[in-house]
Order: structure tokens, then C-alpha cells, then sequence
């Protein structure tokens, strides 16, 4: 079986304990977390979580049946079955001393990122985006030297229309 | 009516049509306590927290209704957890109330507080923590309808000792609201109709059946099933007394130590019905071999159960109750026009071949007492109208090997965690429940002693539970591996330095009885079943027997050891 990163949107009740509950379970049983993401909806008491995890076929159904087991669990749709927007934001602390610092600035042009924050030798660049974009903004930064990385790991949704190309 | 914490608890068991709890006072526990006296719950003061969750355990398996334990904070609700475990492990309900430290110290590391609500996320079905008493009522509504419906679990409700305290309105909530909890029960018809297809199509069907039987309470759809379809059974050690175990199409138990005809049977059959059972390790052995030649059906309430080991062909998710009756429904009209008998009449041939070709079996011996001779004595003597309670290992074994469960609920034993000291409590729970049927607790030596304590809690309590402990001076099962695997290395399995059993009993103030001669065993069986007092009866069998059947850990259910 080939193992593969899948997006999962779980609506949880927003109680008590219930990230620990979730957590618990992947760590309890061996599975694979890559970002978990969590923050309230609009609907009074719910909660999203976006998490990616890895796994085989067999692997992924269990993470999904064993989500839909716990209790405090409304709902999970598995995301990477249907046509989604995934978003993730990352701040990016790199080095940018006066020589360098033009083509840093050119590049945030160039992907639409925003710099936050400024010093005499480093900039913080906010960036949004899915996985492709993010992995190639790091790698074009790399070789500045990034100092520090925050991300959120992603948030995701189902696209209204469902098309296939 | 304005009442407090406690109080509402107690009505709210009251509600429930809780008789019986099984407890141990404890400070964050003292205000329920302080109620108890003006509750029409009874309360079984149990000697470790241990014994109180086991024995609410052994009462839900025996009554099939919610059992209930009451503990204090810390030292008090950890002593459940290998309890709750055991309770999870098997899908049994039962509700544990635990005390905990006052809402402004939880965090503080007060006196014996512990994050139980933490400890026990893994194995609880679901746990609370009471934060305020306005949901009291509804938090012990809730728990108690987790518990019992879907598959059922442990159900913990931690209670902090300040919203004892609090005063409330009482109002008990008639239906349980809970957008996130909606358990499958119905089954697909589309499968139901497909599983009859493949049902007329096969000439070699099986049905493997587990606890989820007993516990859903369809044994009488099964057994229907199985008599009319002409269709062999074979059980798993939690799924004994779904179909009656004297009947000729029942192969006993399959797996580790099944019986060779079941295991031949799941080798060979071309349809393997599985119900409410989940594919453990213990039963399917090497997994790529198990049922090769089968289309697979799996009723199960729980989807996770369902292609978590085995890859399935027919899932049906819904309560064994509902799916059987289906079933039964949907070929009762085939009766007449289908001859259900002579179509698997070949193959029900073979099978009970199996079964005479290799019996279960032991050499027996003149001199030295065999246990397994012991088990035969114990159904000779109850008939099978008897609650067999088991420790864990070779006593559990034999246990399930040698006595023939022809009821559902009959057998009280850990089967999904093992629990060693599960069942003499386990025992005692359900010797409450029914104070008149004989309750027998097959033992080792080695188990016994870990929840011997409970002597007190039978004896002060007129249980007159009966210990018949297996006894040979080993932990046998670690034993028999170290014999056969591990070149008879016998590293810490000796258990020759023993108590005194019979000593031991009069202390406590129950009766001891000992036998050390063949001859004697019936006698003194008898004997001890007919006093009205709990009873020890340390029975000094063959040192070095093992259980066989056996297929070694990994092994193809093919690769059995033989007597």
C-alpha cells in the first residue's frame, strides 16, 4: 500500500478535553499526525479541526472510523476525496543583510507574500498558501538563511462546486 | 426540588433502576456517602477498588443491565483503571463514579488528586469531568445511555467534591439529546439480502460468533439460524453460551486454543459468517492464512471493528440483535421452496467428522488429578446450570474448553485484556445480582491471589461464591510458553510458596476445602456446592499440564499442537 498525506475535517463539540481525546488517539494507536489544526465555528459549541495525516489506504479509514467513534465527534469528511482549498499560513524569519535584502523583497513580490517585520538584518514574511507554494517559497529563502518558522498547519474546505476537469 | 449534588446523584441512579453499587468510601467521596443510608441503592463495601469495578463488571455480564462502581479521588480512582481496561476491552457497560478534589484545587496537586478524566481517555467509552451541578443530571443520563447503547463500554463521571455540595433543582432528563452520538442499529437490507445470497450460494458456511451476541442478546436468532440453515458455529471465548455448547453443530471455541475441528472448519469453509466478534489476534493467528478460501461476511455495531485485521467482503454495521432478526426474517419464506439442510449436509458431515476424529482431550491419569477432569466435574455437577467465572490463563482455558455453556451470560471472564483477579470479583457481582444460582469461580493459584482480599466482602455479604482453584503451583500459561518455546526455562513462574487455602478461607470466615485424590474431587465439588457459605476449594491437579489444543502466537490455526 502506498502511504499518502490525507486532509481530514472534523467538527467536534467544542468541550473539555476533546483536542486531548483526539490527539490521544493517534498517539494511542500508532497513527501518523502531520498538522492538526483547531478553532471554533460560527455554530455555538462546534469546533473545526484540519488535520493531515499519513497512512496507507487501510490505515487512513481507521483514522477516520476511529474519529467518528469518539463521542464528542460530529462529523469527519475526508477532504482529499473531494475538490478542496487547503490554506496554510507561515511566518518566516529570514537573514537580509543590505545586499541581499532587494531580491528577498523581489521574491515576497513574486508570491504575493507580505513582510511583517523589519530589522538591520532580518525580515518576517507572512505567507499563505497550499503546500506547493509554501514548499517553494522555503526553498527559494533557504539559501538567505531562515532563522525561525511558525506555521499553522492547514485549514481546509470542501469547494462549493465539485467539478470534474 | 432543590437538592445537592449528592443527592441528585443518588435519585439519578435511582432513575436508572440502579440497585446495587459496589464501592469504597474515600474523602472526595463522603457527601454521596453521607446519602446513601436515605437511597433505595444498596451499597457493597468492597475491600480494594479493584474488587468494586470487577464486580460491577461481573454484574452487567450476568444481568446484561449497567453495572455501577463508586471510588474516591486519586489512589481511589486509580485502583479502577485495570478494571475499567478489562471492562473495555470485553464492550461491557458499566458506570464508574469517581470523587474528585474541590473545583478550586484541581490543578493544584491537592491531596489525592489525579487527572482521572486524563488516565482513563483511552479506555473509557467516554468520561466526564462535572463542572457545574446544573449538569449533573443530564452528565449521569448521558453516561448511562453511552454505556449500554451502540457497543457497549465503561463510562466514567468524575465529580468534584464541591458540586456534591451545591444545591440544585432536580429534574432527571427523560430522552438523551446528543448530536454527536447517533449509533448504527438497523442493518443495510440491501446486504441483508446479499448475505442470503451468498448464504444459498455456499456450501461450506460457518458462523464465528463473539461476545457481541451475548451482549446484543440475539443468542435465540442465532441459534435459530444455525439449527435451521444447518449452518456449524464455533465461538470466541467471549461469544461461549450464545449457542447452546451441547448442540452438535457447535465446534466450541476456535483460535489459539480452539478445537480442532473449529480451526480445520475456518480453513475450509467458503463462507465465514462473523458476528459481533472482532477478529482478535488470539482467534485468527497468522492472519494471511485465516479463512483463505472464504467469502467474508462481518456484522458488527462498530465500524472500526470492520476491516481493522481482515479484509471483509459483506460489512454490515448494526446491532447483532437487529441484523440476525433480519436475517431470519428474510429467509424464513425460503424455508419451503430451499433445502437448507441438504445443502449443507456434506459439509456439516465433515465438520463433526473433525469433531470425532480429535476431540477435545487430555491422558488421563489415575493417581494425579488432571484439571481438566476437575472442569468435567463442575458441568457433571451443575449440569450447565451454573455462572462460571474464570481468572486468566491456563484455569480460563480449560474453563472454556471443558464446561459446556449452553446460556448466554453464563461465562464471567477478561477476554480482550486478560485481566488476572478478574474473576472472583467478577464473581461476587454476579452472585449479588442472582443471590440463588450457584456462582463458581474457576481459579489458578497464581490469580486467585490477586484480589483474594474480596473473602471478606462475600463472606460479611452472604455471597456464597465458589473458588475452585486449579492449583499447580505455577503460573501455568507463562509456564507452558517457557516449556514449549523457551527451552523450559522456567524463570519466575514457580509458585510453590503458597498460602495456606483452606487456612486462609476459615480466616475470613468462609469455608476451605482441599483435594488431593482423584476420587475425592466429586465428593468434595458436591460438598462445597451445597453449602450456603463462600467456599475455597484448592484442588492440587498435575503440575506440568498444558492446554491443547494450541496454535503457537503467529501460527496458522492449521499448525496445531495436539494433546
Amino acid at each position: 500500500m502506498i502511504m499518502s498525506k490525507h486532509t481530514l475535517s472534523v467538527m467536534v463539540e467544542n468541550e473539555p478535553g476533546v483536542l486531548s481525546r483526539v490527539a490521544g488517539l493517534f498517539s494511542g494507536r500508532g497513527f501518523n499526525i502531520y498538522s492538526l489544526n483547531v478553532a471554533p465555528t460560527l455554530e455555538k459549541g462546534v469546533s473545526l479541526m484540519t488535520i493531515v495525516a499519513e497512512g496507507d489506504d487501510n490505515i487512513i479509514e481507521q483514522i477516520v472510523k476511529q474519529l467518528r467513534k469518539l463521542v464528542p465527534t460530529i462529523k469527519v469528511k475526508d477532504l482529499t476525496e473531494l475538490k478542496s482549498v487547503e490554506r496554510e499560513m507561515v511566518l518566516l524569519k529570514v537573514n537580509a543583510e543590505d545586499s541581499k535584502r532587494a531580491e528577498i523583497l523581489r521574491i515576497v513580490d513574486i508570491f504575493r507574500c507580505k513582510v511583517v517585520d523589519v530589522s538591520p538584518d532580518e525580515v518576517t514574511i507572512e505567507v499563505t498558501g497550499d503546500e506547493g507554494k509554501i514548499s517553494a517559497l522555503v526553498n527559494l529563502l533557504t539559501r538567505f538563511g531562515i532563522k525561525e518558522i511558525a506555521r499553522t498547519g492547514y485549514v481546509a474546505m470542501q469547494r462549493s462546486m465539485q467539478i470534474d476537469l | 426540588m432543590k437538592l445537592t449534588g449528592a443527592q441528585i446523584l443518588l435519585k439519578c441512579l435511582e432513575e436508572e433502576g440502579v440497585d446495587v453499587m459496589f464501592g469504597f468510601p474515600g474523602g472526595a467521596v463522603i457527601d454521596i456517602y453521607d446519602e446513601i443510608p436515605n437511597s433505595s441503592v444498596e451499597h457493597i463495601l468492597v475491600r480494594h477498588e479493584q474488587g468494586a469495578i470487577h464486580a460491577a463488571d461481573g454484574y452487567a455480564r450476568a444481568t446484561g443491565r449497567v453495572g455501577v462502581c463508586l471510588v474516591t479521588s486519586g489512589p481511589g480512582a486509580t485502583n479502577t483503571v485495570t478494571g475499567i481496561a478489562t471492562a473495555y476491552a470485553d464492550s461491557i457497560p458499566v458506570v464508574i463514579f469517581t470523587g474528585q478534589v474541590p473545583r478550586p484545587l484541581i490543578g493544584n496537586d491537592a491531596f489525592q488528586e489525579v487527572d482521572i478524566v486524563g488516565i482513563t481517555r483511552p479506555c473509557t467509552k467516554h468520561n466526564y469531568l462535572v463542572q457545574d451541578i446544573k449538569d449533573l443530571a443530564e452528565t449521569v443520563k448521558q453516561a448511562f445511555y453511552l454505556a449500554r447503547t451502540g457497543r457497549p463500554g465503561p463510562v466514567l463521571v468524575d465529580l468534584p467534591k464541591d458540586v456534591q455540595n451545591q444545591v440544585f433543582e432536580f429534574d432527571y432528563p427523560e430522552t438523551v439529546e446528543m448530536r454527536s452520538y447517533k449509533p448504527t442499529k438497523k442493518p443495510h437490507v440491501g446486504q441483508i439480502r446479499k448475505v442470503v445470497k451468498l448464504l444459498k450460494k455456499a456450501k461450506k458456511p460457518l458462523f464465528y460468533t463473539g461476545g457481541g451476541v451475548v451482549t446484543s442478546g440475539s443468542h435465540e436468532e442465532l441459534t435459530w439460524l444455525g439449527q435451521n440453515l444447518n449452518i456449524p458455529v464455533t465461538s470466541t471465548l467471549m461469544g461461549l453460551g450464545a449457542y447452546p455448547g451441547d448442540d452438535d453443530k457447535f465446534l466450541g471455541m476456535l483460535g489459539m486454543h480452539g478445537t480442532y475441528a473449529a480451526n480445520m472448519a475456518v480453513a475450509h469453509c467458503d463462507l465465514l459468517l462473523a458476528v459481533g466478534a472482532r477478529f482478535d489476534d488470539r482467534v485468527t493467528g497468522k492472519i494471511d492464512t485465516f479463512a483463505p478460501n472464504a467469502t467474508i461476511v462481518h456484522i458488527d455495531v462498530d465500524p472500526t471493528s470492520i476491516q481493522k485485521n481482515v479484509s471483509v467482503d459483506v460489512p454490515l454495521v448494526a446491532d447483532c440483535k437487529s441484523a440476525l432478526s433480519a436475517l431470519v426474517k428474510e429467509v424464513k419464506p425460503t424455508m419451503d421452496d430451499f433445502d437448507w439442510t441438504k445443502h449443507t449436509a456434506g459439509w456439516v458431515r465433515k465438520v463433526k467428522e473433525w469433531n470425532e476424529t480429535h476431540p477435545l482431550t487430555y491422558n488421563s491419569d489415575d493417581k494425579v488429578i488432571k484439571p481438566q477432569y476437575v472442569v468435567e466435574k463442575i458441568y457433571e455437577i451443575t449440569k450447565g446450570d451454573a455462572i462460571i467465572a474464570t481468572e486468566v490463563g491456563q484455569n480460563q482455558m480449560w474453563a472454556a474448553q471443558f464446561y459446556k455453556y449452553t446460556k448466554p451470560n453464563t461465562l464471567l471472564t477478561s477476554g480482550g485484556l486478560g485481566t488476572m483477579g478478574y474473576g472472583f470479583p467478577a464473581a461476587m457481582g454476579a452472585q449479588k445480582a442472582f443471590p440463588d444460582k450457584l456462582v463458581i469461580d474457576i481459579a489458578g493459584d497464581g490469580s486467585i491471589q490477586m484480589c483474594i482480599q474480596e473473602m471478606m466482602t462475600v463472606v460479611c455479604n452472604k455471597l456464597p461464591v465458589k473458588i475452585v482453584i486449579l492449583n499447580n503451583g505455577y503460573l501455568g500459561m507463562v509456564r507452558q510458553w517457557q516449556e514449549l518455546f523457551y527451552e523450559k526455562n522456567y524463570c519466575e513462574t514457580c509458585m510453590d510458596a503458597q498460602p495456606d487455602f483452606v487456612k486462609l478461607a476459615e480466616a475470613y470466615g468462609a469455608e476451605g476445602y482441599r483435594c488431593t485424590e482423584k476420587d475425592k474431587v466429586e465428593s468434595t465439588l458436591r460438598e462445597a456446592f451445597a453449602s450456603d457459605k463462600p467456599c475455597i476449594v484448592d484442588i492440587r491437579v498435575e503440575k506440568e499440564e498444558n492446554v491443547y489444543p494450541m496454535v503457537p502466537a503467529g501460527a496458522s490455526l492449521t499448525e496445531m499442537l495436539l494433546v
